[in-house]
């Protein structure tokens, strides 16, 4: 399970694990606003002047936050390309709505402005775009902190991890836990899409008071599915860990800084402070993704012992089976291509924060309806 | 059942699914690219006139830009899914060279185009005409940028380099980046691609010029158009001659079958060029009218050089030397044959059309600059851009489908590469999906586009210096609905 010594492969292959959770987060946090915004978007907006808002506000950003989702995919494809190819192909469908979903909402936030024939098409395409992706990342998390079936042809560390295939089938993967995971993240990308509109929405429009009523509700919401589901997992998921989880202790720490960042938050909301409020609902991404991230180490994919049967699986989940996981060891990619990818990130990396600055500053303060161009 | 789960028949699906949602990304793509150079040279012109003409024009052609880049984009997200969705075990296999390029595209190339695209779109009002154009040109190298990283991938894919196969044949481990990266083919691929996609730019940006030129509308900004076209089409048709003779040449030393296929030629020997034909796969013979040694001439600036025929070429293989490689899944090393040769035969005789249209359009340019010209010029000029469009498609197929039956050339087998964990009947939906949604997409695409060139190019009232309220991406739709509840922006 654990290299007997830990060199810099090692440590490559640690560092990348965390890279990945890194751009996952970042996607998380940035196209989770965007993805709130788009699902929010038939519910606070409703005369063509506040629709126009909604997506002006997300309009010159949500490309550059959608490319986090890229990067972060093909990091797991050069850093850990068994646990990218178990995943992507295991959850097949899911992963095509998901896709289907982006091309969509691309597409219908560059054309709506202009297409008025289409108007209710691209309307419509905004939304279920913005939904379906923020839906199945929440359950694809789910499943994996939970364990997958995986074909028992895989060889043991340093192997290609070929026969490493998903083996559940699709209605697997609507397990009573993966679902919870699923409208957690859910209300997190919808509530931090409410924290976005009441930050960039003209003070006194009528969408900006619509998304700060949604954001209030939707932060309690947040809190209660929280529970829900640390609840579950600890009564149920839990204690079919296998012991080599050694970091799933730490995922306690991240659960306290989950509640303590809502409390605050809770504050800022409360007083109404915009800026303070979605600052403070990002927190709930940070911790989500620490609390995956400690669960699974030193997996990417834990392998469940799933019994085959759907009903059984409702049941109870799969115990894990040690040996047959993806670990970030096992499926880790070779030294020279880690190292080689690790200099790439150490130039693009600075380059990326500055583009970001540089977009984000462009377009600071909230959305002027005598600047909208779409 | 048991066919769904077949090796051959999954992975065939998956290479199906694979054609259609690549073959309609390069619709997109080489249009991006091509006309993201007229975009961003007719924003450097506007930026030292500040002539409200050429506003008007770089209006013109960043809408049109927008709407075919972001298409581009999106259809990309397939591309990057598909190699982890459909083709898992080659994923598994390819993952530790294959990854890093794919990642560093993200890093260095989407997030620089994707920034400065919102920048373009959004941000006129916002920053000074230096940045805005300075991001205009981001946008477009941006994308050339992501075409390098991808095309190395691809270009490793054909000729693989800086690599060990781990005895097991289980993956191949990089040994050496820059030697996997600037693989034998790369650049050649590179500049041919390149090429190949400026070419339909400013094959585009004439016909749209000729489209005006014969409706007798803006016919200056038609003369404009057709004028800037010829000469971004002349440079770089002109350019593909050596692009085109390195690609040759390195096809030539490096993926032999290939080569033969290309001319469907059995023996070894010199190769001929054949101008048009077909191969009778039963006599092992080509139809057709042939130029005797001029492949051998084109590759290697010499008409005796010998290459191997397909004969040759057809294996069998020593198994131990090629430890990737299941020996039950291995029938020959051979591509499809006549698929190869038509599809590389239309691409040189549409080289030929371009050179063709070239000529056409300077002379409906030199008529047009008189006053006189024959309308049925224009008419050719404007169905001009499926001259490059064909070319470029049947170019690549040339590339893919000759590189069969390998994914990776002479490491692993495109039926070894499938993804076990997907069945026939998934990729049956999604390509019925990929078919409907990609349709729908076309169809919205090809809406704005004709109605945006219809329209023309808008001049607007004004000493140029101001750059006036943008209609960048029509505001239309919010005048119509705004009227009754006028809110102030706030902070």
């Amino acid at each position: 399970m654990f290299p007997a010594e830990l060199g810099l492969h090692e440590f490559l292959q640690i560092l990348w694990y965390l890279l990945v959770a890194i751009l996952l987060l970042g996607y998380f946090i940035l196209d989770g606003f965007d993805l709130g915004a788009g699902i929010l978007y038939p519910f606070v907006a409703k005369t063509e002047e506040e629709k126009a808002i909604v997506r002006q506000s997300v309009g010159p950003l949500w490309d550059g936050n959608e490319v986090w989702l890229l990067t972060g995919g093909g990091a797991l494809f050069a850093a850990f390309a068994p646990a990218y190819a178990t995943s992507f192909s295991g959850f097949y469908l899911a992963i095509m709505l998901v896709l289907f979903g982006l091309i969509f909402r691309a597409i219908a936030i560059e054309y709506r402005g202009t297409d008025t024939k289409w108007r209710k098409f691209w309307d419509g395409a905004f939304f279920i775009g913005s939904f379906l992706p923020a839906l199945l990342f929440g359950a694809a998390i789910g499943n994996i902190i939970g364990g997958i079936a995986i074909g028992d042809t895989l060889p043991l560390t340093g192997g290609p991890n070929l026969g490493s295939d998903y083996t559940g089938g699709f209605f697997a993967l609507l397990n009573p836990f993966a679902l919870l995971c699923a409208v957690m993240g859910l209300v997190a990308f919808i509530t931090q899409g409410a924290a976005w509109i009441a930050l960039k929405a003209p003070l006194d429009s009528v969408v900006r008071t619509r998304a700060i009523a949604a954001r209030s509700i939707l932060h309690i919401v947040e809190l209660v599915v929280f529970v829900l589901v640390s609840l579950v997992a600890i009564l149920f998921v839990v204690p079919t860990f296998a012991p080599e989880r050694v970091a799933a202790v730490f995922a306690y720490v991240f659960a306290g800084i989950f509640i303590v960042g809502w409390v605050v938050t809770r504050l800022f909301i409360t007083k109404g402070n915009d800026l303070l409020s979605f600052l403070g609902v990002n927190v709930g991404p940070i911790a989500l993704i620490g609390i995956t991230a400690t669960s699974l180490f030193p997996y990417l994919i834990p392998a469940a012992d799933n019994p085959s049967g759907v009903f059984t699986y409702f049941l109870l989940p799969g115990q894990d089976v040690a040996e047959k996981g993806l670990t970030l060891f096992n499926s880790g990619g070779s030294e020279l291509a880690l190292l080689a990818m690790t200099i790439i990130t150490c130039i693009g990396l600075p380059l990326v924060l500055i583009y970001h600055v540089i977009i984000y500053r462009t377009f600071r303060g909230r959305v002027k309806v005598s600047e909208i161009e779409y | 059942m048991e066919l769904f789960a077949d090796p051959g028949f999954v992975s065939g699906l998956a290479r199906a699914q694979f054609a259609i949602t690549v073959i309609f990304h390069f619709l997109f793509v080489p249009l991006s690219i091509g006309l993201g150079l007229v975009m961003a040279l007719t924003e450097t012109r506007y930026y030292k006139t500040r002539d409200p003409k050429d506003r008007a024009a770089t209006l013109f052609w960043l809408r049109i830009f927008i709407t075919t880049f972001i298409i581009g984009v999106a259809t990309g997200i397939t591309m990057e899914f598909s190699f982890g969705t459909n083709w898992a075990n080659y994923s598994r296999f390819v993952g530790d060279i294959f990854g890093a390029p794919l990642a560093a595209e993200a890093l260095l190339a989407f997030f620089l185009e994707s920034v400065f695209l919102g920048i373009v779109i959004f941000g006129r009002k916002r920053i000074s005409a230096k940045l805005y154009l300075i991001s205009c040109w981001l946008v477009w190298f941006g994308s050339a940028l992501s075409a390098l990283w991808i095309l190395i991938a691809n270009s490793w894919m054909q000729t693989p380099a800086g690599y060990d196969v781990l005895p097991d044949g289980s993956k191949a481990v990089i040994t050496d980046f820059w030697g996997a990266a600037l693989n034998p083919s790369t650049i050649a691929r590179y500049t041919h691609t390149v090429d190949s996609v400026l070419i339909l730019g400013a094959f585009v940006c004439m016909a749209v010029g000729a489209y005006y030129l014969l409706r007798k509308k803006n016919v200056e900004f038609g003369k404009q158009f057709v004028k800037r076209g010829l000469i971004i089409g002349i440079v770089t048709v002109i350019l593909m001659l050596p692009f085109a003779h390195m690609q040759a040449s390195v096809v030539a030393e490096e993926q032999p079958a290939k080569l033969a296929a290309m001319e469907g030629q059995y023996e070894d020997g010199p190769a001929d060029l054949t101008i048009i034909g077909f191969v009778d796969e039963e006599s092992e013979e080509v139809v057709g009218i042939s130029i005797p040694g001029f492949t051998s001439f084109l590759a290697s600036f010499d008409f005796s050089t010998e290459y191997p025929g397909l004969n040759s070429t057809a294996g069998p293989i020593d198994f131990s030397a090629y430890p990737g490689v299941k020996a039950e899944s291995y029938q020959g090393g051979n591509p499809p044959v006549q698929l190869v040769f038509q599809a590389y035969h239309l691409m040189i005789i549409f080289y030929g059309l371009m050179v063709l249209w070239l000529i056409l359009a300077g002379v409906l340019l030199k008529g047009a600059n008189k006053g006189k010209y024959s309308k049925g010029l224009a008419y050719l000029v404007v169905f001009g851009p499926l001259i490059p469009f064909v070319a470029i498609q049947s170019g690549w197929v040339v590339a893919e489908v000759g590189r069969q039956p390998w994914v990776v050339y002479n490491l692993l087998l495109t039926i070894d590469g499938y993804s076990p964990a997907v069945s026939g009947i998934e990729i049956i939906i999604t390509i019925a999906l990929f078919l409907v949604f990609y349709l729908v997409l076309f169809i919205a695409w090809l809406r704005l586009v004709l109605g945006y060139i219809k329209k023309g190019p808008q001049v607007s009232a004004g000493d140029g210096k101001d750059d006036g309220p943008i209609d960048l991406v029509g505001s239309a739709a919010v005048s119509e609905g705004a009227s009754a509840a006028k809110l102030k922006g706030g902070e």
